[in-house]
């Protein structure tokens, strides 16, 4: 029997689904953010971040996306929102902040937040990659 | 015999834990909101249950990717909030029921063969406690006793929605066979739609929104078979979380009572919904 499913929402646009596959790519990252929760963890991290990233087995790229708090970057190399939002707490962002900063359109969080206000973003035109080019 | 009363669905948007913590419900912002919640306060205020089933998802809190159990029930005999960055929220550690849980995991087990991580410690968060906070206000002591039921909805491959209102239909023949008398209300919660990450954020799909609203109460079978692409696509990434109220529907006898429907968008980047149902 194949187990395997068809990866179709890949076709998903601007849309980085958690799968195996993802999670394999980015558990150092991820498991960095994690250990923000305790109080010790970001005392350290505050203090030295080179160091402290030391600690954890993350790629060059993924060690520059959290240096350079490249949101987007940081899901792209396997990062999970839930992880990498624990980044953006010790930052002392809101997840409007990183929703903003991870939008396609480069949106400001004032300009996010007027967005969520009359109704969010439209499913209209974001459900597949070719009705996104489509327009 | 214990009783089953009823079920609720309702968003857990964490912001909506912050406005209630730090007196922002009257706010303009937040006011729609919580009158639109009045109505299900009303009916659990006066449906009293002892104790709470409140399936819910954990966001890299209690649980990491060190180990992300599908189904797992909390079985001890308190949860204490978590400290998700922010220290924990100013409210009560809710109270288990450890007898109640432990009759649930072996019927769940033994005789639906739903494979059940068994928790013995754990920490709840906004998950949990922003329903409950909606539900029950600012207490003390929650006015019941709480069983924790966490679901993977984070780590694809999340169970089907399908699997989510078989499970629902097992905790109801659970309830149904418990011997002492209590009342039991089940929350499903989480969703509506929202996409937290990428370049979709802040996705809302108000229509999409609306069909799970009305299919719950009277074209549930429809809904749970859904497929998880379909969730993503048309509810966003984090919305796939409304898996979780067919375990309350499932709960519920086939034919089920609207008690109370609401809408509001937004809650910070989400679409808040609610239902409160009965058995017909």
């Amino acid at each position: 029997m194949n187990t395997t499913t068809a990866r179709d929402y890949r076709d998903i646009p601007g849309t980085y689904v958690f799968d195996g596959e993802h999670c394999r790519k980015g558990y150092g990252l991820n498991m960095f953010c994690k250990s923000l929760d305790l109080a010790s963890n970001r005392d350290a991290f505050r203090v030295d971040a080179g160091a402290y990233l030391d600690r954890f087995k993350l790629s060059i790229e993924q060690r520059r996306a959290v240096l350079e708090r490249d949101w987007l970057g940081m899901l792209r190399l396997g990062g999970n929102i839930y992880y990498t939002f624990k980044l953006a707490i010790f930052d002392g962002l809101t997840m409007q902040h990183v929703g903003a900063a991870m939008s396609a359109d480069g949106m400001s969080v004032e300009d996010f937040r007027a967005m969520m206000g009359s109704g969010g973003r439209s499913i209209e035109g974001n459900r597949s990659v070719q009705e996104l080019r489509r327009g | 015999m214990a009783e089953f009363i009823g079920g609720v669905g309702t968003s857990h948007v964490p912001s909506i834990g912050a406005a209630i913590d730090h007196g922002k419900t009257q706010d303009p912002y937040w006011k729609p909101l919580f009158d639109g919640v009045k109505p299900a306060r009303d009916w659990i205020e006066a449906a009293k249950p002892d104790v709470v089933i409140v399936v819910y998802n954990d966001h890299a809190s209690r649980f990491g990717l060190d180990m992300t159990p599908t189904f797992a029930i909390g079985v001890g005999d308190q949860f204490a909030p978590h400290d998700e960055g922010y220290g924990p929220r100013p409210i009560p550690s809710c109270q288990g029921d450890p007898a109640f849980a432990w009759h649930l995991v072996e019927s769940l087990v033994l005789k639906d063969e739903f494979d059940i991580a068994i928790v013995g410690e754990m920490s709840v968060d906004h998950g949990l406690t922003v329903p409950l906070s909606l539900m029950f206000g600012q207490p003390q002591q929650w006015p019941c006793r709480v069983i924790p039921l966490c679901v993977n909805v984070i780590q694809y491959p999340q169970p089907t929605a399908l699997r989510c209102f078989k499970l629902g239909q097992a905790i109801r023949r659970a309830i149904d066979s418990y011997g002492p008398d209590i009342k039991v209300a089940v929350l499903g919660t989480g969703g509506m739609s929202h996409q937290l990450q990428g370049e979709r954020a802040g996705l809302i799909n108000t229509p999409y929104d609306q069909r799970w609203l009305a299919g719950m109460a009277s074209d549930p079978h429809s809904l749970a078979n859904i497929g998880h692409t379909e969730l993503l696509r048309e509810a966003g990434s984090e919305g796939l979380e409304i898996i979780m109220w067919l375990v309350m529907r499932g709960a519920l006898n086939e034919a089920a009572r609207l008690v109370h429907r609401f809408y509001h968008v937004p809650a910070s980047n989400t679409a808040y919904g609610l239902l409160v149902l009965e058995d017909a």
